[in-house]
């Protein structure tokens, strides 16, 4: 049976679409047919962080309004065999994401794959609560500063209320923290609360710490998911992610501030 | 400032202030998410209701509803200014 995933915050810019990204990718990688979608209509994103903004033909809403058949608009990752992205539409027409042609999509897709990722927009409105309402599982991603923090909580008060799983009485929505732009130094200094304090305030379980890492912004710059970066601190957190969230056990990395020796120092990496 | 100053100069660890401020901020909303959706609409007429005679602010009434078991029990508590202002022309 499908999964269906909700990757969700309230607050933007906590990382939503570069978890989407990586965390699709990485179930694809691992052999299961996942599609991804982009439920930011009116500002699509998710096409440029995959590197796929020049296939775009058409998108999620030409699928609703039956204009386009899902496998026209359906875009193959050229890195990954299993993956398929489904972009947002870059109009402003937010009326078209209704709970019946959402769900006529995902019913659709549910047949062909293994995993739909929904990357959520920012906020509480029509489109974040789409991405949600059909969700089995949720990433709620999570910045470790007060803000973020709060909004989270709020979007977690909304998957336990609004979701078709709490609608209709089934099984609650499976909540996984992921905390993202972590700064272990900072934590240190006490200017940064730690991954304890935010696990401590959500109440959740942690599916993984991603550390604050250049490589995320060179990643979006070129286009592709940052988990391809076998070198880069945040790629591999995201792998080790995407294996805690097949059933894995694997301990959490990149949580201590790195030590670096003289040598290092001197001449860098 | 001297140079000593800069080497001793610390940043305070602002991180225990940001999670008791969120402890404390949660638990109030956690505690509102029960509350009936007629709530704030409720508050903001009886806060029209007592402006027509004395000036207070919305974050002068306190609204709570507890449930205390069989019965649910709706307190309303409004702080009045400390100076009685003169009172205000009741003309509408």
């Amino acid at each position: 049976m499908a999964k269906v995933i909700v990757v969700t915050s309230g607050k933007g810019g906590v990382g939503k679409t570069t978890s989407s990204a990586s965390f699709a990718t990485g179930l694809a990688m691992r052999g299961n047919k996942t599609v991804v979608i982009d439920f930011d209509v009116g500002l699509r994103n998710l096409d440029l962080i995959m590197g796929c903004e020049r296939r775009v033909v058409y998108d999620f809403v030409n699928v609703l309004n039956q204009e386009a058949s899902l496998k026209q608009a359906l875009i193959k990752d050229k890195r990954c065999d299993n993956l398929y992205i489904l972009p947002a539409s870059q109009t402003r027409d937010k009326d078209a994401l209704t709970e019946e042609g959402v769900e006529r999509i995902l019913n659709e897709l549910k047949e062909d794959f293994d995993y739909i990722v929904c990357d959520s927009p920012a906020g509480i409105e029509k489109g974040a609560q789409m991405a949600l309402f059909f969700a089995d599982e949720a990433l709620v991603v999570t910045n470790p500063e007060v803000s973020s923090v709060r909004d989270s909580d709020r979007i977690l008060g909304i998957l336990a209320a609004k979701s078709k799983r709490a609608i209709e009485g089934h099984e609650p929505i499976k909540e996984h923290l992921v905390i993202t732009r972590y700064m272990p130094k900072r934590v240190d200094l006490g200017e940064m609360l730690s991954v304890e304090d935010v696990k401590e305030l959500l109440s959740i379980p942690l599916l993984g710490v991603i550390p604050e890492s250049e490589s995320v912004l060179s990643a979006s710059n070129s286009g592709v998911p940052v988990i391809h970066d076998d070198n880069s601190p945040s790629g591999q957190a995201y792998e080790d992610l995407v294996g805690r969230f097949m059933g894995e056990d694997i301990p959490m990395r990149f949580l201590d501030v790195e030590k670096v020796g003289l040598l290092k120092r001197i001449f860098g990496t | 400032m001297s140079l000593l100053d800069y080497l001793r100069r610390k940043k305070k660890p602002t991180a225990s202030v940001a999670k008791e401020r969120l402890q404390i901020i949660l638990a109030r909303e956690h505690a509102g998410r029960h509350e009936p959706d007629y709530l704030p609409a409720l508050k903001q007429e009886l806060l029209d209701v007592v402006c027509k005679y004395v000036k207070v602010d919305l974050d002068d009434i306190k609204v709570n509803l507890e449930n205390d078991g069989q019965c649910e029990i709706l307190e309303l508590n409004i702080v009045l200014p400390e100076h009685e202002a003169e009172p205000m022309a009741m003309a509408k």
